[in-house]
């Protein structure tokens, strides 16, 4: 177990320098690209800038400096549009917000949808079953940024329940619909996924075994059947991880959570390099570290890859 | 009063090609302590047999007729009762020891919990008894390899586990499902051994199911044959090869190499097992049998045939086993 | 947005199989395919909204840039969709034809989810064809790479991408494709592998046609119906990642419009009570999006009859 979780890690930092060292080029080699002179950077910003990155050094120790930076002192440098600020300053900001709902979000859509996967598949072909079907079908077409309107317009144009956008220190009207947007299209592959995975798993010799064991079928279900029902599951957990961080950008726009997401997105629209190069290499950092858990808890799981 | 008591057994599947009925009127008992072979190809409903005593048939599997066991009626019994009896009196043994037992767990769980429930043993107790019983079905290194996973075990040690696991509350009646087919034929050689062993030091009745005669004429006492979910013919172990009384017996022992005959005397029955969802009417074997006549659209009876043996057959015993 | 790579390679594994077993298998399927309810549906809403995006224009009786005047800074008492002043589905909030709007939407959309899959499809299936043909080291390492690509979050770097070119259509097809090849390199270099060993491979080999022919006229026919599924799955999740592109205000630029754009523009405007500007782009954006994955849904089903 040991030697699998290092020969993971061991795959995991290469990818990450990989991926700071394409943004970085990337960045670079954009026209009108950052370090050219043709846009106009406040001269305070320039200096920043200089006394950073040395822009007249050649591109290899500007891409060392930037990733010593990163890697000794977890700094991202300074901000291109902003005099005064940071990139580092600009994600602590945002940074917390967009977790915390994130993670809620995640739990959310991990706990509804296997329950409900799991309750279809034990009660196939009846109402329920019919239900998760059709939502998990119906979902495929409500991402997050279909279902953040579509809340606004019910609870808080129409039934005036919710308050439209905000944060408020997490409050949790303020968390209701950014969590429901968020989760719901991978609350429905999950549960999609573990309803088939379910199935499959019931026919399998292993559980007409723990079936004639005389074990009680909730035990059945519970010890013998849940853990190799959750394998593909488990694989999806990264593209999801992945899916709701992206999704996060939407909510952190649409209902003004003061997210990292809308720090990235008015980046964007500023060509602020420095804060958009800092937000994907965070977001790459969280993914990569994310497989790495989902790897481990895959070995866990399955002896047999374990070793 | 038998231990246990099967009558007119019907098994049926519902599947994309219709209704598939896979046992169609069995009746047989067994004894305490008796070892009964049930003997047919692959498709004879056999295994269904089983599965449907111990209420582990398929979704879309329907039984009707009547399983006593113990005086007590579990043929669709609620799972409470079943759950009962299953492992505590009657446990079974399964084909396939690669996915039979539960991959993701560790032998010693797999094995511990059985005891845990219907002993209700603390788990240190449970542990103990399981070495004990690996050490009977002897795995060597018992006490540290029960931490293993099934897939740290070859095939042969993990059919000895799957005995091991399936005798740990000693009970009346073991089912054998074809226990050796998965296996190599020296290691076969060795399980059916090791269950003959401990069938005499336990006397647990056991129904051995197979499709192959040889296995059961060094286990058991009595025979079933079954074709196309019928009985052709029951008879104690020895008769039944000294004069098979019935085509498809005949067929079958035919396709046993034996020792005391050439290898040019055994052949296959020709043709293949019927499709269970079209069966052919009347005797099931008439398509592939030699002796085969107009009569034989209609299902023979299970009739008398001298001591003990019955046979469902129209043409006369002299007539088959000459 | 399951790329259910078991299924594929289980689809491959059937084509693969094909070539010993005769054509019967693309009957079946076909026969398997029109007989599911879904994808019949599926396939009705694809006709229907590719019907709507090329000749749905014939019918505005505005063009998609006009304003009109008449319902300028009334858009919310008069603006909603009528027969009499010609617009359908009402006006935008500058008082553009929403039914022209959404003509244009579609076509874009459209076009970039089946450029951006066609550009996936290719670079995936050029690249794990040559990853399993070569074998070797040179397939570990070009697979590695695809491991280390995978677990970028590409949705970013594709934002980086499109704002240093310009957000343009070129910049969008090009990214979205260069993104989304990942998953299909996987399948299609696992069945080359296996397809590398068969006989009319080795038979071709041994008569020396060279490995590029070998991939374009044996290799790369048997993998034809993983390739179809694939690509039918992927169309929509690229209107879906192009969508919440145009969502971000990141997408094309206007006067282009696609249906994430148009979605955008009514979500922000509904609490004015212009419902409709939200709803009949969404309703079209639903619609396509059914209609892929019916359809892809259905024929993965029937080249692969596995959960009956």
């Amino acid at each position: 177990m040991l030697s699998y979780t290092f020969k993971r890690l061991a795959i995991a930092v290469p990818t990450l320098l990989i991926l700071i060292v394409v943004s970085f080029v990337l960045m670079h080699a954009a026209p009108g690209g950052p370090f050219t002179s043709e846009r106009e950077l406040p001269p305070e910003v320039l200096a920043n800038l200089n006394a950073k990155y040395g822009l007249d050094q050649p591109l290899w120790r500007q891409i060392f400096t930037y990733i010593w930076g990163i890697v000794t002192e977890f700094d991202f440098g300074p901000s291109f549009i902003y005099k005064d600020r940071t990139v580092n300053e600009i994600i602590a900001q945002g940074f917390p917000v967009t977790l915390t709902y994130g993670i809620l979000s995640f739990i959310v859509a991990v706990v509804v949808g296997v329950t409900l996967g799991v309750v279809a598949a034990i009660r196939q072909n009846s109402v329920l079953d019919y239900f998760a079907v059709g939502v998990s079908i119906g979902a495929q077409v409500l991402p997050n940024f279909v279902m953040a309107p579509i809340l606004v317009l019910t609870f808080t144009l129409w039934l005036g329940w919710l308050p439209g956008g905000g944060w408020q220190g997490g409050q949790w009207e303020y968390l209701v619909m950014p969590v429901i947007a968020l989760s719901t299209s991978f609350m429905a592959s999950i549960a999609r996924i573990t309803r088939s995975s379910m199935l499959e798993t019931l026919n399998m010799n292993h559980i007409r075994t723990a079936r004639a064991k005389g074990l009680p079928e909730r035990r059945v279900i519970l010890r013998h059947a849940l853990k190799p029902a959750m394998l593909p599951v488990i694989s999806y957990l990264g593209p999801a991880f992945v899916g709701m961080i992206t999704g996060s950008v939407v909510v952190d726009v649409y209902f003004s959570t003061g997210g990292i997401g809308k720090a990235f997105v008015d980046s964007a629209l500023n060509r602020d390099y420095a804060v958009m190069m800092g937000v994907t290499i965070l977001m790459g950092t969280l993914t990569i570290l994310f497989n790495l858990v989902v790897d481990i808890l895959y070995g866990w799981i399955d002896p047999k890859i374990r070793y | 009063m038998p231990l246990l008591e099967i009558d007119d057994l019907n098994v049926s599947f519902d599947t994309g090609d219709g209704e598939v009925h896979a046992v169609n009127g069995l009746s047989l008992t067994l004894d305490r302590g008796e070892t009964l072979g049930i003997v047919g190809e692959s498709g004879s409903g056999k295994s269904q047999t089983a599965f449907a005593t111990l209420g582990l048939l398929a979704k879309n599997g329907r039984a009707s007729g009547s399983i006593r066991f113990d005086g007590e009626e579990i043929l669709n019994a609620p799972a409470r009762t079943l759950n009962r009896i299953r492992a505590e009196r009657i446990a079974i043994i399964f084909q396939d020891p690669m996915t039979s037992l539960n991959p993701y767990m560790r032998i010693s769980d797999q094995m511990a919990e059985v005891l845990m429930l219907h002993k209700g043993l603390g788990k240190r107790a449970a542990l103990a008894e399981a070495v004990r019983m690996l050490d009977a079905v002897r795995i060597p290194g018992a006490k540290d390899r029960i931490r293993l996973y099934p897939h740290e075990f070859s095939g042969g040690m993990r059919q000895r586990v799957m005995i091991a696991m399936s005798l740990l509350c000693q009970p009346d009646l073991l089912i054998a499902d074809e226990p050796t087919t998965a296996l190599d034929v020296t290691v076969q050689a060795q399980i059916m051994r090791l269950l003959q062993e401990l069938q005499a030091e336990f006397g647990m009745a056991t129904m051995l199911i197979t499709h192959d005669l040889g296995v059961v004429a060094g286990f058991c006492e009595r025979v079933t044959v079954m074709y196309g979910g019928k009985v052709m013919e029951r008879a104690p172990v020895h008769p039944i090869f000294a004069q098979p009384t019935h085509p498809y017996t005949r067929g079958l022992l035919q396709a046993v190499p034996r020792v005391d005959r050439g290898q040019e005397t055994m052949q296959a029955i020709p043709g293949n097992p019927p499709n269970m969802a079209r069966p052919p009417s009347g005797c099931p074997f008439r398509p592939r049998c030699a002796f085969a006549d107009e009569d034989c659209a209609v299902m023979p009876p299970l009739a008398p045939a001298g001591e003990a043996r019955e046979r469902a057959c129209h043409r006369p015993v002299k007539e088959v086993a000459a | 947005m399951v790329y259910d790579s078991e299924r594929m390679e289980a689809i491959a594994e059937r084509m693969g199989e094909d070539e010993v077993a005769g054509r019967s298998l693309w009957a079946d399927a076909r026969r398997r395919f029109l007989s599911n309810k879904a994808a019949m549906v599926g396939l009705v809403l694809l006709v229907f909204v590719t019907l709507f995006a090329l000749f749905g224009g014939y019918l505005a009786q505005w063009s998609n840039e006009e304003l009109d005047y008449n319902v300028m800074g009334v858009v919310a008492q008069e603006g909603g969709p009528s027969l009499e002043n010609g617009h359908y589905f009402g006006v935008d909030e500058l008082g553009r034809d929403l039914y022209a709007r959404t003509v244009q939407g579609t076509q874009v959309s459209l076009m970039v989810g089946l450029v951006g899959a066609l550009v996936a499809v290719v670079v995936g299936t050029m690249y794990g064809a040559t990853a399993g043909y070569v074998g070797g080291r040179v397939d570990a390492a070009m697979m590695r790479a695809v491991d280390i690509l995978m677990a970028i979050p590409y949705m970013f770097v594709l934002i980086l991408i499109l704002v240093m070119y310009g957000r343009s259509m070129t910049a969008l097809f090009v990214g979205l494709g260069l993104i989304s090849w990942l998953e299909m390199s996987r399948i299609v270099r696992g069945q080359t592998l296996s397809l590398k060993n068969r006989e009319f491979i080795e038979a071709a080999r041994a008569t020396g046609v060279s490995g590029v022919t070998i991939i374009r006229r044996h290799i790369v026919p048997n993998l034809l119906g993983v390739i179809a599924v694939y690509a039918t799955l992927l169309v929509p999740l690229m209107i879906l990642t192009e969508s919440f592109i145009s969502f971000l205000g990141l997408g094309v630029q206007e006067p282009l419009t696609s249906l994430g754009a148009l979605i955008s523009q009514g979500a922000s405007t509904m609490a004015y009570g212009t419902i409709w500007q939200l709803a009949f782009p969404l309703l079209f954006f639903c619609l396509t999006l059914f209609g892929f994955f019916f359809v892809g849904d259905g024929l993965r089903d029937a080249l692969d009859p596995k959960d009956r």
